[in-house]
């Protein structure tokens, strides 16, 4: 983005003396946002920055996140936010309060990305000097990538008065990348380049290979380019720690697809595992669980908005509680007349799963309902500049960890654990001990669905939410635990995390669907060589 | 053995019974065959689609029917299985009678229906923007073909106000229309001075829902100093996932925008949008567009569906263009006759909803605007660049050395739907 | 079945009253058909559409498959959740061939490749698909590329005594890689797809009506050569051997007998016979495509012959019928709701029919004959 020199003299001038140049005609220059040439669009930015006006801030930051829109009536510019009844506006030129208007009375000014890119530079060099830290923060990070010589001035200006440390090194990132880029002093480019070098960012890469690109084609002038020399080592230097860095994110990307499958596997491991039901509906129960976020969220939405954040941990419990009993009226009704003959719970299950699919497209539509990350499972956190964590990929691994956690507490602690562990061991004796096999069974098998809802609450997180969520996840889940050997969980959690991890270390190599076919091949031949899977059970248990 | 004949005599009654249905068929309304998938992976789209034909039959009878007849709508489920879309057009046509068929979605269903619509000389109207390469005498094709997507919105991201993008990300599901608007693309960008360094081409399954790769490939590949735009063809429920991996790695449409084909309103409901504003999608139809036209269908429609709060989108457009045309030319045809209607069609003109008026060429494809628009935080897409005027539908590429001497017009003298010369009289 | 296997074809028909009513019905049902279809006028009640008989073929070629599935699940205790993979690689060996009669009549007129691969700017046909411009060579891999998968496949897990529900799982497992296979257009076949867009086999126009009661009828004697081809073997001493290893497959290798050749063996055979089914289809239905790969349908395979009866050849047959013909009815009367219908129908089949339609009329009746299954193989543990 190249501002105008103009602009940036008022800028300095501005910033530095505290001149205030009201030359500007706000409500005429926000009208002209409204046009449709976009180099009048850009004057008028660039006229509104020169006002230097607080209320000319307010209306580009208006702009940007699309409230501004001019009244129909009286052409004039508002400033509006959305309100029950509509939209509730203020006036654009002096921020006088307007009251309420119906939607149909306001125009919206539009906005595009190169509109939004420029206008966020603008606020950015107005704010570089703000007091609020954030601000500044933002304000460094967006004249990163600005081109012009007279930003080194601004920052420089604003470095010498930073005192806090992370908006400091923003800065002084910000300013070498600038320096690097368009200093007319060689040796001042030079080091610039030197100190970004250290830097194992992206960002830097890409300002580096710009610098290269741009070096390369004024070769003719200069063979031994100083500049060009510099940054194509750095350029190398930075690309090879990203190299490393990468394989860093391929074992988090591996655990994370690894932690999903997990969560997707868990149910089946007990329904199928334990209790030996192929459990054909095992999908549908993950889908259940999307869905009771999604009401459960819809809730929230309506009666606790102030909360919305927290809705997914409520959801938790109640996904668990409807794919539970879900399950428990499937076990009772179904299942338990077909204990013994397991390739028939096969049918039966799969027709469960139709008719489920179908009840949820009825209630609900076919179409994916909306499931919000709330804000704390939203973006990322930057490791290093190589290295960027998504938070809703974080908490899934944790979620894993912890629903994994529950389950082996429940099967290896608690009563209700050794009773079903009795019970599928050895069902007559258990039965004699006095254990209810029935209740057990119904238990058991709600279990299992249970788990399969909660992780449904995962999934909703990063997949769609819709009646066929549930297929795309059933044929992974019979591998895993397929692979890990059935009746053991702690194979289910190995065939998860290794298939998760070698699925990510492939896919680079030979492209997602090559991969998982890959991986397919790998698990048919792996079950040649261990037919009962990675951990089988030993002993007589298992002669059937 | 006299069980046994007993047996065998009942086959006989049931081979005769399979003539069912062929007996007797009320002249006295006009059959409507609505062939979109209610159930499996495509009622996602398709079913709107369904409700969306429902709806105007609906609206016709209102007004008194056509030709003084009632519209009746014979709705099958071909339950997003592809041979099934075959049997249930010989079903619509041959058992039902229909006069017309408004279906399919995707382009294997539309493949697979080709043959039977053919044989049996039916009418299909197909709603969605496809990869073109295609002209049948029975089909109307009332989506955009890639001309009216691809290039205009590649074209837009090009110039002053999209970026001036260099470098070009073409991620797509692995199937023949990302395959084909990616090689004409390509051929596009050539032309375009782009060379093959610069463009990164990434295909994958369908439903793909672990995007992490990819979107970090794509992030390593626009740091090479140019600026970077991702065309995306992803495909149906593949795109939640993957949008949703982008907001969350902090890929900003100032940065890289991608601009997608198959996403509408529809898709982004399932979503929330507000990390995904500034992202583009190309159509020919916004809901957001300003026009009375547009307005007194989003009100139809919401009365029809019972619900407020249901988006429209393209493919809805499509179908409301096709069924309104067709409702026309059935009109000045005076018959329900497919020959006498086919030759109706064309030079037919209806209004867009968007403004404007479409128009029905005679190779079967529509003339309509192209839109560029934005993803905005409420889910909405608002137009930030629409085409002057209207925009032919190429049934052959340009860009594809093959098709390029390929000509569709199914009037004299060409009446051919692949053709290199006209075909004259010699047909007859 | 005590009847010591004597006299060629008439021991096999009149040995058993179901086997007669089902070879008798086939036969009706091949000859009536086309004939109805043909030569009776339209406006008779007598006369059978055309639809109606592409949805007969269909129905037939899924008898076969069905009776394939049935050969090893029910007589061997094989359960295959991939059987739909070696249909859909019967299909696809005649869709390739009906592809290159199409020759130079695609829409860019290319004689030497199909339309999919000119424009996937394709330069020479791929060397898998030589030979198939020629009908026998088509038939011949029709047979062999199942049937060499089947083997493969099934070498690697009998050997390694891959058993009950892994196995399963694991042919799960191939039939979903092939569809992801199938799926990639870089393979050559089409991608999503598929093959379409058939104009003719041998000549002869597919769309014309004769061709398609001749299919039907080809259809018809199939289902009958592989009905008789499956009871010579159910009722040999091999089909004993069979029986014996899904009743008690550890015992039956003390007793000295090699179990993974006879399971590799059987199973070999009913994978040729559904690629057979497969190759009959897809000039049927005019397409193949991955879809036929996907795991849903060799479930639902699965499920024809549970409705049916699991054990009973005909049973196989009676199942694939009724529920196909179910699915295309429900589809059209009762669009919205139709999966009700199906789930509902699978789940009162296991819970009230556990031997499928063919067990419950042979209850009601009290059977002359007793093709049955004996209560133990109704106990496929998950570790049997």
């Amino acid at each position: 983005m190249n501002l105008p020199r103009f602009l940036l003299f008022f800028w300095i001038a501005i910033i530095l003396g505290g001149l205030s140049p009201a030359f500007a005609d706000l409500g005429a220059d926000t009208n002209k946002l409204s046009l449709k040439s976009t180099k009048t669009k850009i004057l008028a930015i660039e006229r509104l920055v020169a006002s230097g006006d607080d209320q000319a801030v307010a209306i580009l930051q208006a702009f940007l996140v699309g409230n501004l829109f001019v009244h129909t009536l009286d052409k004039t510019p508002v400033i509006g936010r959305p309100s029950p009844e509509g939209y509730h506006i203020k006036s654009a030129v002096n921020g006088r309060d307007l009251g309420t208007v119906k939607k149909t009375a306001l125009k919206k000014i539009r906005i595009n990305n190169k509109l939004r890119k420029i206008v966020r530079g603008a606020l950015g060099g107005l704010t570089l000097l703000s007091p609020d830290r954030d601000l500044r923060l933002n304000a460094a990070k967006s004249v990163f990538k600005s081109h012009d010589v007279l930003v080194i001035v601004l920052l420089e200006k604003a470095i010498l008065r930073e005192t806090d440390d992370h908006v400091l090194a923003a800065m002084k990132r910000s300013l070498a990348a600038v320096q690097a880029t368009n200093s007319t002093q060689t040796a001042v480019r030079l080091s610039a380049i030197e100190q970004l070098a250290a830097y194992t960012d992206q960002d830097v890469r890409t300002v580096i290979a710009e610098i290269v690109g741009k070096e390369q084609t004024s070769e003719a002038v200069d063979p031994v380019n100083p500049v060009r020399i510099a940054a194509e080592k750095a350029l190398s230097g930075i690309e090879a720690r990203l190299k490393i860095w990468g394989y860093v994110a391929s074992i988090f990307q591996g655990l994370s697809l690894g932690s999903v499958l997990l969560l997707a596997a868990m149910g089946l491991a007990i329904t199928f595992g334990v209790m030996g039901v192929i459990n054909m509906a095992h999908g549908e129960m993950v889908m259940l669980g999307a869905y009771t976020t999604y009401l459960v969220q819809d809730l929230f939405k309506i009666h606790l908005a102030a909360y919305f954040d927290w809705s997914i941990l409520l959801a938790i419990p109640a996904a668990f509680v409807v794919a539970g009993a879900t399950g428990v009226i499937i076990e009772r009704s179904v299942i338990r007349f077909l204990y013994g003959r397991p390739l028939e719970t096969l049918l039966a299950t799969w027709g469960l799963s139709l008719m489920l699919q179908q009840l949820v497209r009825s209630l609900f539509g076919p179409t994916n309902q909306e499931v919000v990350n709330p804000s704390w499972m939203s973006g990322a956190v930057e490791i290093t500049g190589g290295l960027t964590l998504t938070y809703n990929r974080i908490w899934i691994i944790v979620f894993a960890i912890l629903v994994l956690a529950l389950v082996t507490f429940l099967i290896k602690k608690t009563s209700f654990g050794l009773r079903m562990r009795a019970v599928t061991q050895n069902r007559a004796m258990a039965s004699s001990m006095g254990i209810r096999t029935g209740w057990v069974d119904a238990m058991t098998f709600g279990l299992g669905s249970g788990i399969a809802g909660m992780a449904g609450v995962a999934l909703s997180q990063i997949d769609n939410v819709s009646p066929n969520l549930g297929q795309a996840y059933i044929i992974d889940s019979f591998m895993v635990v397929v692979f890990g050997g059935v009746g053991n969980l702690w194979g289910t959690v190995v065939g998860a995390l290794s298939l998760g991890i070698v699925n990510k270390f492939l896919e680079p190599l030979s492209g997602a669907v090559l991969a998982k076919i890959l991986i397919l091949i790998a698990v048919i031949l792996f079950i040649q060589k261990r037919p009962r899977g990675l951990f089988a059970l030993k002993g007589r248990a298992m002669e059937g | 053995m006299i069980k046994t004949l007993k047996v065998l005599a009942g086959a006989g009654a049931v081979t005769a019974s399979l003539a069912y249905g062929t007996a007797s068929h009320a002249a006295d309304t006009i059959k409507v065959g609505v062939l979109h998938s209610l159930s499996g992976t495509m009622a996602i789209s398709e079913t709107t689609l369904k409700d969306t034909v429902l709806m105007m039959i609906d609206d016709v009878n209102k007004k008194g029917g056509l030709l003084g007849k009632k519209l009746e709508a014979v709705v099958v489920d071909p339950a997003s299985n592809w041979p099934l879309f075959a049997e249930k057009t010989r079903e619509l046509i041959e058992k039902e009678k229909v006069d017309v068929i408004f279906g399919c979605w995707t382009s294997v269903s539309r493949k697979s229906v080709l043959p039977v619509i053919e044989e049996l000389n039916g009418m299909l109207f197909y709603p969605v923007q496809y990869e073109g390469e295609e002209s049948s005498r029975n089909v109307f094709y009332t989506g955009a073909a890639p001309n009216q997507q691809a290039i205009p919105a590649v074209e837009y991201l090009m110039g002053e106000d999209g970026g001036e993008a260099k470098r070009w990300v073409l991620l797509g599901t692995d199937y023949v229309y990302p395959r084909t608007t990616n090689k004409i693309l390509r051929a596009f960008l050539h032309s375009k001075g782009v060379s093959d360094a610069d463009i990164m081409e990434n295909y994958t399954p369908f439903g793909h829902s672990d995007w992490q790769t990819i979107v970090a490939d794509v992030k390593k590949f626009a740091s090479a100093g140019k600026k970077t735009a991702v065309v995306s063809t992803i495909n149906g429920d593949a795109n939640v996932p993957f949008y949703k991996e982008l907001g969350n790695q902090g890929i900003k449409a100032e940065e890289i925008p991608v601009v997608a084909f198959s996403v509408g309103e529809e898709e982004l409901a399932g979503l929330d949008t507000k990390p995904l504003v500034g992202h583009l999608a190309a159509w020919n139809y916004f809901m957001s567009e300003d026009s009375p036209e547009n307005a007194a269908f989003i009100k139809k429609w919401h009365r029809f569906i019972k619900d407020d709060k249901r988006p429209t989108n393209d493919p809805m457009e499509a179908t409301y263009i096709g069924f309104k045309m067709w409702s026309q030319a059935v009109q000045q045809a005076g018959t329900t006759n497919i020959d006498a209607v086919r030759q109706a069609m064309y030079g037919q003109k209806v209004n867009n909803l968007t403004g404007g008026v479409a128009v029905m060429n005679t190779n079967h494809h529509l003339s309509k605007p192209v839109l560029i628009g934005e993803i905005q935080a409420d889910g909405q897409i608002e137009t930030v660049s629409k085409t002057d005027g209207l925009v032919v539908g190429d049934a052959w590429s340009d860009f594809i050395p093959e098709s390029k001497k390929l000509t569709a017009d199914w009037t004299f003298p060409w009446v051919c739907g692949n053709c290199e010369k006209p075909v004259h009289l010699s047909m007859k | 079945m005590n009847k010591e296997f004597a006299g060629p074809l008439t021991a096999l028909i009149t040995a058993s009253r179901g086997a007669t009513i089902t070879v008798g019905l086939l036969l009706i049902v091949a000859f009536l058909v086309p004939v109805a279809n043909l030569l009776v006028p339209e406006t008779s009640v007598f006369h059978v559409p055309n639809y109606a008989v592409s949805l007969l073929g269909k129905y037939l070629c899924f008898a076969l498959l069905a009776m394939s599935v049935d050969l090893i699940w029910g007589f061997c205790g094989i359960l295959s959740l991939g059987h739909g993979a070696f249909f859909a690689l019967g299909g696809y060996a005649m869709g390739m061939y009906l592809m290159r009669q199409i020759g130079d009549r695609g829409v860019y007129g290319n004689a030497h490749m199909p339309d999919f691969m000119v424009f996937l700017d394709w330069h020479q046909l791929p060397w898998y698909w030589y030979g198939f411009e020629s009908f026998a060579f088509a038939i011949l891999m029709v047979a062999v590329v199942p049937g060499a998968l089947a083997f493969v496949f099934g070498w690697l897990a009998f050997r390694a005594r891959v058993t009950g529900v892994y196995f399963s799982i694991i042919s799960q497992a191939m039939t979903f890689a092939l569809l992801l296979a199938f799926f990639r257009n870089d393979m050559g076949f089409g991608g999503n797809n598929g093959l379409t867009d058939f104009k003719e086999i041998l000549g002869f126009d597919l769309k014309s009506n004769v061709v398609r009661a001749t299919l039907f009828f080809c259809s018809a004697l199939s289902v009958l050569a592989g009905y008789l081809l499956c009871r010579f073997i159910v009722t040999s001493k091999f089909g004993r051997l069979l029986v014996a290893v899904r009743d008690a497959e550890n015992r039956t290798r003390f007793l000295g007998y090699r179990v993974e050749y006879y399971k590799l063996l059987v199973f070999t055979v009913s994978a040729v016979l559904a690629g057979i089914a497969g190759s009959l289809y897809v000039p049927q239905v005019g397409i193949i495509n991955p879809g036929e790969f996907s795991p849903a349908n060799s479930i639902e395979i699965v499920i024809w012959v549970a409705v049916g009866g699991r054990g009973y050849l005909h049973g196989a047959i009676l199942g694939a019928v009724v529920v196909n013909y179910a699915k295309t009815y429900f589809t059209g009367a009762l669009p919205e709701v139709w999966l009700f219908m199906l789930g509902g129908l699978f789940i009162a089949t296991t819970l009230f029919l556990p031997q499928g339609i063919v067990g419950l009329m042979a209850k009601i009746k009290k059977p002359v004959f007793v093709t049955k299954t004996p209560k133990a193989a109704l106990t496929l543990g998950v570790g049997d």
